[in-house]
């Protein structure tokens, strides 16, 4: 049975969102091409996907990831970055770290990739309405929660304050930094940076992300909190967000685990009951914070 | 559906039926000294007269004087190699300039089992769920099950590692089979007692000529299957056991059964209900792709592997992923236990780790447990 572009649009009523694969099996990727791709820092590309007839709705919502299938090389899950009222096309920022995404680094425009998704859940944008909202993101962390600031700012008379705390490894590690300054112009919007180390170059503040929690200002009685990045500083910024007196149940994590297929049939992405490709990535926190205390799991 | 009688040499008429069905007839047969559900032509290739000894890390067969067709209890194999076959084509796919062809094919096969067990056939209700009764249908699985015909075969014994009475999956055969057999040998007598629980199965009884029960078929039938619930000895304590689990991830015993462990992951390999995967991107030379997708175990070492590192490296945290995941989180994710009482991976288990004996040490409270005091035999 030939495939070629017979991918469909699969309407679910519940998300009002369209699934890309194929007819035959959510397991079987639809193709995809890529429009452009950017560079954003020495490791890490963004890539612009493009199918070839128009979407006809939302195609995906904040939080989610598609799996990605770089030709003859593999497959890995990819959260979507770009923005979600754009209809056209889907991006996803990559970093180049192991055989798929090194391959899918370096597709060039006009190659195909197929695409299954998009899967998982969604970042809460209904629930964050009228409240403060704090974005914390380190390293590539800012790629998925980035869709968030977008409708974010597309949809500003929704939220109240917004913050965002960004961390990186180092001033050239930094995603995005074109976008960042663009943020920082909005009066409306705080955003702080800090990276890890840096060179003398560097006149901005030095030290882990947890660090500018308390410099955000935020009503704590009614702010939600985004986090997003290493689970280690998931960690450590979900103590300080608590600490500074952020209800545990308005926190909301992205988790990582081993993908392989999106949908819950591959079992390796177990953490606890959950299966983090479809009962996540995005949890409230309070629905996995008894697994942080786990060791191994 | 009623039941009926079934004689010995009409086993065969019954396989060729089948056969004639269409459906291509899997059962057991004696493979290389274990018993293997393979393809088989007529009731001469099924075990007749062989049982199985089966002990925590040991497994033999004994040929004996019985003329007795299901004499064995569970083979080493399961029905899961066929709905859900161990390495399995996803799609191929060709480079057409930048572009991607992708093909996949369909599979057009209707097997019949025969001889399911009642254990077996409650871990192929239990796989429906995980690939059926989610939001998304793994459609492979789907076309596999929906043209299966299911031939179970009640127990007249137990292997001394099985303990389906007490995870609630047999020794009766629970609904979902299509014709469920009996097989009676006593008092010099050998006869089946046969019923259809489907259309399918009923279309093809309809071409065997049976004969009618007597009353005291369904006490002896009876009696056969409360002989078999009498001598599982092995129990699991199902009660609270899910919240003894998730609440002592770092109890002393998962140390100890830690130290036993070789992490081969034959536990998984034989499960007739694990179904974790992997995928595979196969090249040839000419430039063409498939993908596979193959079983895989919660026990290989690169199995959580993501940039930076596995996140279970011990053998403990293995091991204790896949208890808890049988026993207590299978229950959030599934609403059943994963395990169905089968024992297979307690006798393929090569130091011989019981499943049983760790979850009753485990349901000791931690600060209660002396090391070592549920002690391997």
């Amino acid at each position: 049975m030939q495939l070629g572009y017979n991918w469909l649009i699969y309407m679910d009523n519940d998300s009002n969102s369209i699934m890309a694969f194929n007819r035959h099996s959510p397991l079987i990727p639809g193709i995809f091409e890529v429009k452009s791709k950017s560079k954003e820092t020495h490791d890490t590309w963004s890539i612009v996907l493009n199918n070839k007839e128009p979407c006809r709705v939302e195609t995906f919502n904040p939080g989610q990831f598609n799996m990605l299938y770089a030709y003859g090389t593999g497959e890995i899950p990819i959260s979507i970055s770009g923005d979600c009222s754009n209809q056209k096309y889907i991006v996803h920022t990559i970093r180049d770290v192991g055989k798929v995404s090194h391959a899918l680094c370096n597709l060039k425009s006009g190659d195909q990739v197929g695409v299954r998704g998009p899967f998982g859940t969604t970042w809460p944008m209904d629930q964050l309405k009228g409240k403060d909202v704090v974005i914390i993101g380190g390293g590539i962390g800012l790629a998925p929660i980035r869709p968030v600031i977008f409708h974010i700012l597309e949809n500003r008379d929704d939220y109240n304050r917004v913050a965002i705390a960004y961390g990186a490894r180092a001033p050239e590690e930094m995603l995005y930094p074109t976008q960042i300054m663009d943020w920082r112009s909005h009066l409306d919007m705080q955003v702080r940076v800090t990276v890890d180390s840096a060179s003398p170059k560097w006149h901005g503040q030095v030290g882990v992300v947890t660090t500018l929690i308390p410099r955000l200002n935020f009503n704590p009685d009614n702010t939600a909190a985004l986090v997003c990045g290493p689970e280690i500083m998931i960690r450590f910024a979900v103590k300080e967000l608590i600490s500074n007196g952020i209800n545990p149940d308005e926190i909301w994590v992205s988790m990582e685990r081993n993908m392989k297929c999106g949908i819950g049939l591959s079992g390796h992405c177990q953490m606890g009951s959950m299966f983090v490709c479809k009962d996540g990535p995005v949890f409230n926190y309070m629905d996995v914070e008894r697994y942080f205390r786990i060791k191994e799991l | 559906m009623e039941l009926n009688v079934m004689q010995p040499d009409q086993l065969d008429d019954l396989i060729q039926g089948i056969s004639l069905a269409d459906y291509q007839v899997i059962g057991p047969m004696e493979s290389n000294g274990a018993i293997a559900y393979e393809p088989i032509e007529s009731a001469d290739d099924l075990p007749r007269g062989i049982i199985d000894h089966q002990r925590p890390g040991k497994y033999a067969l004994q040929k004996i004087q019985s003329s007795r067709f299901f004499g064995y209890t569970v083979s080493p194999f399961s029905w899961k190699k066929y709905l859900y076959p161990p390495v399995q084509t996803l799609f191929k796919a060709e480079r057409n300039g930048q572009g991607i062809q992708l093909e996949t094919d369909s599979h057009d096969v209707k097997y019949a089992f025969i001889g399911v067990r009642a254990c077996e056939l409650s871990a192929i209700k239990i796989q429906d769920k995980i690939f059926l009764g989610g939001d998304y249908v793994d459609l492979h699985y789907k076309e596999r099950r929906e043209n299966a015909l299911i031939v179970a075969v009640e127990c007249f014994n137990t292997c001394e590692t099985c303990f389906c009475d007490s995870v609630g999956s047999g020794p009766e055969i629970p609904n979902g089979a299509d014709i469920v057999l009996t097989e009676i040998l006593e008092s010099g007598e050998h006869y089946f007692l046969v019923r259809s629980e489907t259309e399918a199965g009923q279309e093809i009884l309809n071409q065997i000529s049976l004969k009618d029960t007597e009353n005291n078929h369904y006490l002896i039938k009876d009696a056969q299957l409360e002989r078999v619930r009498a001598k599982l000895k092995r129990k699991v304590q199902t009660t609270g056991l899910k919240s003894k689990l998730l609440k002592n991830p770092d109890h002393p015993r998962w140390d100890e059964v830690a130290e036993r462990c070789l992490a081969c992951s034959n536990c998984t390999m034989v499960c007739p209900t694990c179904f974790c995967a992997d995928v595979f991107d196969i090249n040839d030379l000419d430039g063409n792709t498939k993908r596979e997708r193959r079983w895989d175990s919660c026990f290989t070492s690169d199995f959580t592997y993501i940039h930076g590192g596995n996140i279970r490296h011990s053998v403990k945290s293995r091991y204790r992923q896949w208890l808890t995941h049988k026993f207590a989180s299978w229950q959030d994710q599934f609403d059943s236990l994963g395990c169905v009482g089968c024992g297979r991976c307690i006798t393929w288990c090569p130091p011989g780790i019981d499943i049983t004996e760790e979850l009753k040490a485990l349901s000791i409270p931690p600060n209660q447990y002396k090391k070592g005091e549920i002690n391997h035999v």
